[in-house]
């Protein structure tokens, strides 16, 4: 049985009455790193809080069919059980932060403390957290004066260092320089590596090509297109729907208008699939 | 109007050095991409700009001025910023009122006011927002009315913090289309951000930054060849850039028209 389901789910916020997700039925197994993109209000956050237990617990209004992780029924659960097996790294990490602690350290171990973890065991997993996502620098640092990017990784931390079994993330790269967010996508698919399942927002391409297990594709709170990130990232479906693509699949499409790269050759996404691509057009006469 | 800024130097409360030794100027008009890694100054940076901080040490010039002799709200003639996050930014309860402040403030009649608003509602597509308050707003939309509240004051050098944060591919369009309609006006645009094929096909120059200072400073071409260096600044080349090399091309390519163009060349000689 897969560990995260949904089955024919539909939500509304309460303000509106135009449904934000649409039916949406999903497994994502054990251990599986699945990739959500979509344009701005494809409903992306939206299924993140689903999962996450923040619809309906926090945010109220309409929410029809079913959603289960491990067995456990959402609307069955409370907030503060589901949190321990799912945990929301939100989009804006000015959410993320409690606003009642001093330094960085604190606030890391914040979501430990409260589960009544041991003192030497907290200090263990908030320091060895930090050093994953490369802020241990900033540990006695106060929580509201870093760098936008900072704060994104602290927020990050927050979340990482409680090793949820579930772990969903809403673009926690956004903010993160190149190679800071190529290392929190090489961290996080080392979890998943260990078992923890991951499910990630996220519009780089790129690293969702690199990184992914599985990706879906999503506009209007519907999903449009699942399947493997090749399959789906150069799926003509993403530029219809405004949905971005990695510069090699455009410039492999360009060249193939232009009979300089192999219909038969499947359209690049990654770098290594861009090198043999356009090598192997080259070397065809 | 040139920025002119000498060994600047800025530490926060707590002894946080955030930059040292700063010697930059940007010219009237010029098109320039600040890119960097995270916590390495760059919003510190552009914060002197519009005198939100002033230098511990050093000085800053825009124009004839030294942002240390003038008031926020005066510099705000001369250089409109953009926040990285727009919730520092907006207050007001309707888009209209949001974009309306700055040129008021400025002493801007209401017409001219009405003509400024107008003119940046056009360029960021808040059409149907007028009348929003923007925190009912999605935040990718927020950034849109940031940006739209900075446009407003017609000021000749705009600077944006990020401001492809979040965005999807579409407005990611509107914001490059933004930057070109605001550089073919004379103004000096300056912008941070972390998505280096985003400035590499948009911009002219390059700054990269790194603990405080600046490591490369040149144009595109030059500085996106740098991989050893930019690296020290966490930041990789342009997809297309890196694709360029690893095929062996002489010339380092920049956005998809120079990758075609080199990559036909390479195809000719085969
Ligand atoms: N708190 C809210 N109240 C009412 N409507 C909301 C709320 N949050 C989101 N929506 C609406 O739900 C739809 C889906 O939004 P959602 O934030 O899930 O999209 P997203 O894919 O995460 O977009 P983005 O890329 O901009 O983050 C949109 O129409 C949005 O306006
Ligand atoms: N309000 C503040 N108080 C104290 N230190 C700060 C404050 N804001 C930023 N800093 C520190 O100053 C340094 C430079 O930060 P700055 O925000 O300029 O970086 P940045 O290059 O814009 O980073 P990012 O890419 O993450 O936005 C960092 O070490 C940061 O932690
Ligand atoms: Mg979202
Ligand atoms: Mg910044």
């Amino acid at each position: 049985m897969a560990l995260v389901e949904l089955s024919s789910v539909t939500y509304t916020y309460p303000t509106t009455d135009k449904p934000a997700l649409k039916d949406i039925n999903l497994k994502v197994e054990q251990g599986e790193f699945l990739a959500i993109v979509g344009s701005n209000e494809a409903g992306k956050s939206t299924l993140c809080y689903t999962i996450s237990g923040f619809i309906p617990h926090f945010f109220h209004g309409d929410l029809v069919g079913e959603v289960q992780v491990a067995g456990l029924n959402l609307e069955e659960s409370k907030l503060n059980e589901w949190v321990l097996n799912v945990g929301l790294v939100f989009q804006n990490p000015f959410n993320q932060i409690s606003g009642s602690k001093f330094t960085v350290f604190e606030e890391i171990a914040f979501g430990l403390e409260n589960l009544g973890v041991k003192r030497s065991e907290m200090i263990e997993r908030v320091e060895r957290a930090m050093e994953l996502t490369g802020i241990s620098d900033l540990a006695d640092r106060s929580p509201y004066s870093l760098s936008g990017g900072q704060q994104q990784k602290v927020a990050l931390t927050s979340i990482l260092v409680m090793e949820p079994q579930v772990f969903v993330l809403d673009e926690p790269t956004s903010q993160l320089d190149p190679i800071g967010a190529r290392e929190v996508f090489e961290v996080i698919k080392e979890m998943s590596r260990a078992g923890i399942t991951v499910i990630m927002a996220e519009h780089k391409i790129e690293w969702v090509a690199e990184f992914a297990d599985r990706v879906i594709a999503m506009h209007d709170g519907q999903i449009i297109i699942e399947g493997s990130p090749q399959e789906v990232l150069t799926s003509p479906l993403l530029p219809e729907h405004g949905i971005g693509t990695s510069r090699y699949t455009q410039a492999a499409k360009q060249a193939r208008t232009e009979g300089l790269f192999s219909e038969t050759t499947p359209l690049p996404v990654t770098l290594d699939q861009a090198v043999a691509g356009f090598s192997g057009g080259n070397h065809e006469d | 109007m040139k920025i002119e800024i000498n060994n600047l130097h800025f530490t926060y409360p707590g002894e946080i050095i955030a930059l040292s030794g700063i010697n930059l100027s940007i010219e009237s008009g010029e098109k320039v991409a600040i890119v960097g890694q995270n916590g390495s100054g760059k919003t510190t940076l552009v914060k002197h700009f519009n005198g939100l901080l002033l230098p511990t040490n050093g000085t800053i010039r825009i124009g004839d001025w030294d942002t240390k002799d003038h008031s926020v709200a005066e510099l705000a003639s001369r250089v409109g910023y953009v926040f990285q996050n727009p919730d520092e930014q907006l207050f007001n309860s309707d888009v209209k009122s949001e974009l309306g402040f700055g040129p008021r403030n400025l002493g801007y009649d209401d017409d001219r006011t009405e003509e400024l608003v107008e003119d940046a509602i056009e360029l960021t597509g808040l059409d149907n927002y007028r009348d929003t308050n923007p925190y009912d707003l999605s935040p990718t939309w927020r950034k849109m009315v940031a940006l739209g509240s900075i446009i407003a004051l017609d000021s000749p050098i705009v600077v944006f913090d990020e401001p492809t944060t979040g965005q999807d591919a579409q407005s990611v369009e509107v914001i490059a289309r933004i930057a070109d309609e605001l550089h073919s006006r004379g103004k000096t645009l300056i912008t941070i951000s972390h998505d280096i094929d985003f400035c590499a096909e948009n911009f002219e120059r390059i700054i990269a930054m790194s603990e405080g200072e600046i490591l490369l400073d040149g144009s595109v071409l030059e500085v996106i060849a740098q991989e050893e260096s930019l690296a020290t600044t966490f930041v990789d080349p342009p997809q297309l850039t890196r694709l360029g090399k690893e095929l062996g091309f002489d010339q380092t390519v920049n956005d998809q028209a120079s990758f075609l163009g080199a990559y036909r060349l390479s195809h000719e000689q085969n």
